[in-house]
C-alpha cells in the first residue's frame, strides 16, 4: 500500500532499518527518522490486514531445508500487541526528543522493532530471532544510563536474557525433532508421556523475560538503573513480549494462575519499602505482569481478552509513570523518596500527569485500568477460582498503596523538600522539557479516553466481547476496595506505621546468584581455566613439534615435496600399473 | 539443419577456427576472434545441454556411418554439462588471455598461441563428445600435444617452463601409451572400438585379456586427471605456464580426463565383472592420501601458483573419492565438485595472473600488503580461496555438502563417519594454506608503497565474473546438484551407460 515498499514487507524490518540509519543524524533528524519510522510501519501494519483468531493473515512464506518461515501471522491477538508496541514506540520517540543519545535513540527503535517483529512471528526460529535481537539491543539501553552501576546491572541482564535466548533456542530444535510444526501456536505442557521437555524448556524461556517469580530480579536489577529515557523504553517491550508469547502459547495452562497470583502478590511487599522511586515502578511492573500471566493461566476468552487489554492498557500508564519519574530524575537528579518533595509547586504538569498515571494503574473508574483489570478479576470469578480472585484482590489494593498513591504522594508532595529557603536559595527545579511533556500529555489522553470510552479498546481485543465495564456492580466493588486501601493508607501515615522512606538496599532473591552464585560459578570458571590450559598446553606443545616435523618433511627439499626426476617419476607410474595389474588379477 | 547437427558443432568450430586463427596478425585480432569462436562453441554447448536435459542423450554419426563401423558421438547429459563447463571456461579464459598474454609470451607467437589454445579446447571438447573409445585417445593426445606446447610458451619469463613442459611430454605420453595400450587389449577381444559394442562384446568375456586392458587404461586416464602419486607432472605445469594458460587448465583437463574416467568405468565396463570395484578401491584409498599429501605440501610452498597447483591435486582427491562411492549420489557430487572447482581455481588463477601482470611475480612475498594496492583481485582471491575452503555461502561449501552426504549414504569397508571427518580435516589443511596467503596479503605490511601497474578490465572482469559465479553458485545451486544428480543417474542407472537423462 505504501508506495515502493513491497507489499508484505514487515514493519518490524521498517523500524529496524529507520533505527539504524538514526545513527548517522542529530538529535533532531533522529527525532524525525523516529516519528516517520514509526509512521510508515504502523501504516503497513494496517495495510496488512488483520484475520480473526485462528484464521491469520499471513505473508511471506518460504521454505528453507524443508522448515517453514512464515515471518507476518497478523491475527488479533499479535496485531493488539503490534498496535500498542507502536504507541509505545511514538511515545518513546517523542519522549527521547532531546535527551535520548544517539545509542538510546536508534537501538530503541530497533529494540521495538524486533517486539513488533516477535509479536507478528508466525513461526519459532523467527520468534527466536527477534527474541534475540530484543535481549541484544535493550542491553545497549541498560548500558547507556552511563555509569559502572548500569554497565554491571547490563551484563547481568544480557547474560538472562541470553539463557532464555538459548532456553527457546534448546526447546524449538526439541520441538522440531520431536516432529512438531514450525508454527508458533499453543504448546501441551503436560501430555500423556509426562511433561513435554521442548514444551517445558520455551515455556521457561518466556517465564525468564516475563519476570515468574524467582526469575523476575533482572528487572528491578537493570531498569532503574537505565537512564530516564531509557527506561521508559524498556518498560514497554520485553515483558510483554513475553506476555503475548505465552498467551499464544500456553493460553490455559493451569500452573500458570498460582504463578501468576504469587507475581502480582510479592512485588507489593518489596515496592512498600523501596526507596528509589524508578524500582517501585519495577516491582510494580512485575505486580502488573502477575495479571497478565494469571489470565493467561485461566485461559477463558474472557481472560486472554483481558490479558490482552490490560497489556494495552498497562503499557500506556506504565510508560506514563515511568515518563514521570523520568521527567524528576532529569530535573532534579534523583528518583529516591527520601530526596524528594513537594514537586508540585514547580512541576505541576508533571504531577497532573503521573496522577493520571497513578489512577490508571490503581483501576479508578474512568481510568484506563479499570476497563481492563475488571476484565480479569471477573474472568476469575466466572471460572470460580476463589483464592486466584482473592490473591488478585489483594494486589489490586497493593497496586494502589504502592503505585496509586506512593509514587505521586512522595514524589511530589509529602515533605517540601525544593523550597528555595531550604536550599540556600536555589530555585525551585523546572517543568519538564517540552517534548517530555507532550509525551506524557499523549500517554495520559489515552489513559483517560480508553477509561471513558472503553468500546476503542475492546474493538481490538482477540475475541468478540460484549462485555461492560461500567456496570454498577464493578464500579462499586472497584471503589470499595479502593476507597479502604486509601483510608489504610491514611491510617498508617497518620500513625507513622507506614514503611518510613530510609536509604537502604532491599535484598531480592537475586542475593543468592549475585553473591553465592557468582562465587559458585567463579570456582567453576577458575577450574576450567586451569584445566583448559593444561589440556592446550598440551595440545600446543604437541603441535608445534607436529608442525616443525611436517615442516620439514614438506618444505622445500623436504622429504615430500622432492621434485622427482621424471625417470623416477615414470617408475611411480609403472608402479601404480603393476598393482593395479596385481589387484585386478588377484580378484 | 543447425540443430541436428548440434552434437558435432561444439567440437568442429574451434578445430576449424585453430588454422584460420594462426593465420591473422600477431595482436588482438587473433585473440579476439578465438574469443568469439569460444563463445560460439559456449552457446551451442548451452543448448546442447538444454536439449539433452529436456530430449535425453544426443547421438551423431560421423559423416552418415552408423554406429559400430563409423565413429559416432554420443553426448549424455554428463558429457553436455562438462563441455558448457569447459566452453565456458574458454569463453571467460581467451578474453583475459588477451591482456595477460602480451606481458608473458614473445609478440611473433600471439596468434599461434591463440591457435594453439583453440586446437586444446577442441581436443577437450571432443574427449567428452566422442563415442569411441580410439577417438577418446585422439582427442586426448590432441589437447595434450596443444598442452605441451602452452605451458613451454611460458618460458619467456621463467626458463623452468621448458623442463616443466618436457616432463609433462614424457608423463602424458607415458599415461596415453598405457591407455592405448589398453584400448588395443579390449580392441583384441571384441573387435570394436565403439564403447557401447565394447560393452556388449565384453559381456561374460571375464578373461586376462579384458583384465589387463582395465588395468592399463584406469591407469592411463588416472595419470592423465592427476591422481595421486601420479600427478607430479601437475604443480610444476601449472606454475610455469602463462596465467591464463594455468587457468584454463586448472578448470578443465583434468576434469575432462575425470569424465573420460567415468565413461570408461561405468560405460565401457559397467558393473558386470567382478574386478570392477579394483578401480574404486584405489580412488578411495589415493583419493584420501592424494587430499592430505597435497593439501600439507601446499602449506609449505612459498610460491602461490604452486600452492593454488597442489590445491588442485588434493581436489582432485575429492572428486576421485565421489566416483569411488560408485553411488548415483557420489558420482553427483563428484560432478557438483567438478564444476563448483572448476569455477573457484579459474578465479584463483586468475587472480594469480592479475597480481603477476601488476607485480610480477607469484612469488607469496609480492603478495605482501596487496589487499591495500589491488583491493579488487584481493577480494576475488579471497572469494575463491573461502570457496576452496569450503566456507558456507560459496560454491566449495556445497560440493563438500553434497559430497558429505554421499559419503553417508555409501556403504564402505570403513565407516562413513571416518571418511567425512578426514573430509572435514583436509578441508582444515585448506584453511591452512589459504589463510597463510590471506594473512599475506590482508595483514602484512609491503614492502615497498610503489604503486602498481594497473590491471586492464579485460582480465578483470574475466575474474570478477568467476568469483561472482562462486558466491551465486554457493547461493543457488539447487539446480546444480538436479543436473549433477540426473547426470550420474543416467551413467550409472542402466548399467550399460547412455540412459536417457528423464
Amino acid at each position: 500500500m505504501i508506495p515502493f515498499l513491497p507489499a508484505d514487507t514487515s514493519p518490524a524490518v521498517i523500524l529496524m532499518t529507520l533505527g539504524a540509519l538514526m545513527v548517522f543524524f542529530g538529535p533532531r533528524g533522529r527525532g524525525i527518522i523516529g516519528i516517520v519510522a514509526v509512521v510508515l510501519s504502523f501504516l503497513q501494519l494496517l495495510s496488512l490486514g488483520v484475520g480473526p483468531m485462528g484464521d491469520a493473515q499471513i505473508y511471506g512464506v518460504s521454505q528453507v531445508m524443508g522448515y517453514e518461515f512464515a515471518p507476518l501471522r497478523l491475527d488479533k491477538l499479535s496485531v493488539i500487541f503490534a498496535t500498542i508496541f507502536h504507541f509505545a514506540a511514538l511515545l518513546n520517540v517523542i519522549y527521547g526528543w532531546q535527551h535520548a543519545t544517539k545509542i538510546e535513540a536508534s537501538t530503541g527503535l530497533i529494540y521495538a522493532g524486533s517486539a513488533i517483529g516477535g509479536a507478528l512471528a508466525g513461526d519459532l526460529l523467527t520468534l527466536f530471532i527477534y527474541w534475540e535481537i530484543a535481549a541484544l539491543s535493550s542491553v545497549f539501553i541498560v548500558w547507556a544510563g552511563g555509569t559502572h552501576m548500569a554497565f554491571k546491572a547490563g551484563m547481568r541482564y544480557l547474560v538472562i536474557q541470553v539463557i532464555s535466548g538459548l532456553a527457546l533456542f534448546a526447546g524449538i530444535v526439541l520441538h522440531l525433532n520431536a516432529g512438531g510444526s514450525s508454527e508458533f501456536g499453543a504448546f501441551e505442557l503436560f501430555t500423556e508421556a509426562g511433561t513435554n521437555p521442548a514444551a517445558a524448556l520455551i515455556l521457561l524461556a518466556f517465564a525468564i523475560k516475563a519476570c515468574f517469580p524467582l526469575l523476575h530480579t533482572w528487572l528491578q536489577d537493570s531498569y532503574p538503573k537505565a537512564s530516564a529515557v531509557g527506561a521508559v523504553m524498556l518498560s514497554a517491550f520485553t515483558t510483554k513480549l513475553a506476555i503475548y508469547a505465552l498467551a499464544r502459547g500456553f493460553a490455559g495452562t493451569d500452573i500458570l494462575i498460582p504463578i501468576g497470583c504469587v507475581m502480582t502478590a510479592f512485588p507489593v511487599f518489596f515496592a512498600l519499602i523501596e526507596n528509589d522511586l524508578r524500582k517501585v515502578l519495577a516491582y510494580s511492573l512485575n505486580n502488573q505482569l502477575g495479571f497478565m500471566v494469571a489470565a493467561i493461566g485461566i485461559g477463558t476468552e474472557l481472560a486472554i481478552n483481558g490479558a490482552a487489554a490490560h497489556a494495552f492498557v498497562h503499557i500506556t500508564y506504565k510508560a506514563l509513570l515511568f515518563m514521570g519519574m523520568g521527567a524528576v530524575l532529569v530535573r532534579v537528579g534523583t528518583a529516591k523518596a527520601t530526596e524528594l518533595g513537594g514537586l508540585h509547586k514547580s512541576m505541576p504538569l508533571t504531577t497532573i500527569f503521573t496522577i493520571i498515571g497513578a489512577l490508571s494503574i490503581s483501576a479508578f473508574p474512568l481510568f484506563s485500568g479499570f476497563v481492563a483489570k475488571s476484565m480479569i478479576t471477573l474472568a476469575a470469578a466466572e471460572e470460580h477460582m476463589f483464592f486466584a480472585y482473592l490473591a488478585l484482590l489483594f494486589a489490586s489494593a497493593g497496586v494502589l498503596e504502592h503505585s496509586g498513591i506512593k509514587i505521586p504522594y512522595f514524589a511530589f508532595f509529602a515533605h517540601d523538600r525544593f523550597a528555595p529557603s531550604l536550599r540556600g536559595g536555589a530555585p525551585r527545579p523546572e517543568e519538564a522539557p517540552r517534548p517530555m511533556l507532550i509525551a506524557m500529555g499523549l500517554a495520559a489522553f489515552v489513559c483517560i479516553l480508553i477509561g471513558i470510552y472503553p468500546p476503542i479498546l475492546y474493538g481490538l481485543l482477540p475475541y468478540e466481547t460484549d462485555y461492560h465495564a461500567y456496570t454498577f456492580e464493578h464500579v462499586a466493588t472497584q471503589m470499595q476496595l479502593l476507597m479502604f486501601a486509601i483510608l489504610a493508607f491514611m491510617l498508617l501515615v497518620r500513625f507513622k506505621l507506614y514503611p518510613a522512606e530510609v536509604r537502604s538496599t532491599n535484598l531480592d532473591v537475586d542475593w543468592f546468584w549475585r553473591v553465592p552464585g557468582y562465587r559458585a560459578v567463579m570456582a567453576a570458571k577458575n577450574g576450567v581455566v586451569a584445566v583448559w590450559h593444561r589440556v592446550w598446553g598440551g595440545i600446543k606443545e604437541g603441535q608445534s613439534a607436529l608442525l616443525s616435523g611436517l615442516g620439514v618433511a614438506a618444505g622445500p627439499g623436504g622429504r615430500l615435496s622432492r621434485n622427482w626426476t621424471v625417470g623416477y617419476t615414470a617408475l611411480t607410474t609403472a608402479g601404480v600399473l603393476a598393482v593395479v595389474l596385481i589387484a585386478v588379477f588377484a580378484n | 539443419m543447425l540443430l541436428d547437427d548440434l552434437p558435432v558443432l561444439p567440437v568442429i568450430l574451434p578445430l576449424i577456427a585453430a588454422p584460420v586463427c594462426l593465420l591473422l596478425p600477431n595482436n588482438k585480432l587473433s585473440g579476439s576472434f578465438a574469443t568469439v569462436v569460444a563463445w560460439g562453441a559456449f552457446i551451442l554447448s548451452v543448448m546442447l545441454l538444454q536439449q539433452i536435459a529436456t530430449g535425453g542423450a544426443a547421438e551423431y554419426a560421423l559423416g552418415g556411418w552408423a554406429s559400430p563401423l563409423g565413429i559416432v558421438y554420443r553426448i549424455d547429459l554428463a558429457g553436455a554439462i562438462v563441455m558448457s563447463l569447459v566452453s565456458l571456461m574458454a569463453a571467460v579464459t581467451l578474453p583475459y588471455a588477451i591482456e595477460s598474454i602480451r606481458a608473458e609470451i614473445n609478440g611473433y607467437q600471439i596468434s599461434a598461441f591463440f591457435a594453439m589454445f583453440l586446437i586444446c579446447f577442441a581436443g577437450l571438447m571432443g574427449v567428452v563428445a566422442t563415442g569411441d573409445a580410439f577417438n577418446v585417445f585422439v582427442f586426448l593426445e590432441i589437447s595434450s600435444l596443444s598442452t605441451y606446447t602452452l605451458v613451454a610458451l611460458g618460458a619467456k619469463r621463467d626458463r623452468r617452463a621448458l623442463t616443466a613442459a618436457f616432463t609433462y611430454l614424457v608423463l602424458g605420453t607415458i599415461g596415453a601409451t598405457f591407455f592405448v595400450i589398453g584400448l588395443g587389449l579390449l580392441y583384441q577381444v571384441t573387435g570394436t572400438l565403439n564403447m557401447l559394442d565394447i560393452n556388449e562384446q565384453m559381456q561374460g568375456q571375464d578373461n586376462k585379456v579384458v583384465r589387463a586392458g582395465y588395468a592399463f587404461i584406469v591407469t592411463g586416464i588416472a595419470l592423465k586427471l592427476a591422481m595421486f602419486p601420479l600427478h607430479r607432472w601437475l604443480p610444476d605445469a601449472y606454475t610455469y605456464a602463462p596465467s591464463a594458460v594455468t587457468a584454463f587448465l586448472a578448470s578443465t583437463s583434468t576434469k575432462v580426463a575425470i569424465y573420460a574416467m567415468l565413461r570408461f568405468l561405468f560405460t565401457v565396463f559397467g558393473f558386470s565383472f567382478g574386478f570392477a570395484d579394483v578401480a574404486f578401491t584405489f580412488f578411495l584409498i589415493l583419493g584420501l592420501i592424494g587430499m592430505f599429501y597435497a593439501s600439507t605440501v601446499a602449506i609449505f610452498r612459498e610460491d602461490v601458483k604452486m600452492i593454488l597447483a597442489y590445491s588442485s591435486v588434493a581436489q582432485i582427491g575429492y572428486m576421485l573419492l565421489g566416483i569411488s562411492f560408485a553411488t548415483v549420489d557420489g558420482v553427483g557430487a563428484a560432478l557438483v565438485h567438478v564444476v563448483q572447482h572448476a569455477v573457484m581455481k579459474s578465479a584463483l588463477f586468475m587472480a594469480v595472473g592479475a597480481v603477476f601482470f601488476a607485480v610480477g611475480s607469484h612469488r607469496l612475498s609480492a603478495y605482501k600488503g596487496l589487499a591495500k594496492k589491488m583491493p579488487i583481485t584481493t577480494a576475488a582471491f579471497l572469494i575463491g580461496g573461502l570457496s576452496l575452503i569450503g566456507v558456507p555461502l560459496t560454491g566449495g561449501f556445497i560440493s563438500k555438502w553434497v559430497l558429505i552426504q554421499a559419503a553417508f549414504g555409501s556403504v564402505q569397508p570403513v565407516p562413513t563417519l571416518l571418511i567425512v571427518l578426514m573430509i572435514v580435516a583436509s578441508s582444515l589443511l585448506a584453511v591452512a594454506y589459504v589463510g597463510r596467503i590471506a594473512w599475506t596479503m590482508l595483514l602484512e605490511d609491503p614492502d615497498n608503497n610503489a604503486p602498481v601497474k594497473a590491471v586492464p578490465l579485460g582480465m578483470t572482469i574475466p575474474m570478477l565474473l568467476m568469483a561472482g559465479l562462486t558466491l551465486y553458485l554457493g547461493i543457488d545451486a539447487g539446480g546444480l546438484i538436479e543436473l549433477c544428480r540426473a547426470a550420474a543417474e543416467s551413467l550409472l542407472g542402466t548399467g550399460l551407460g547412455f540412459g536417457s537423462a528423464s
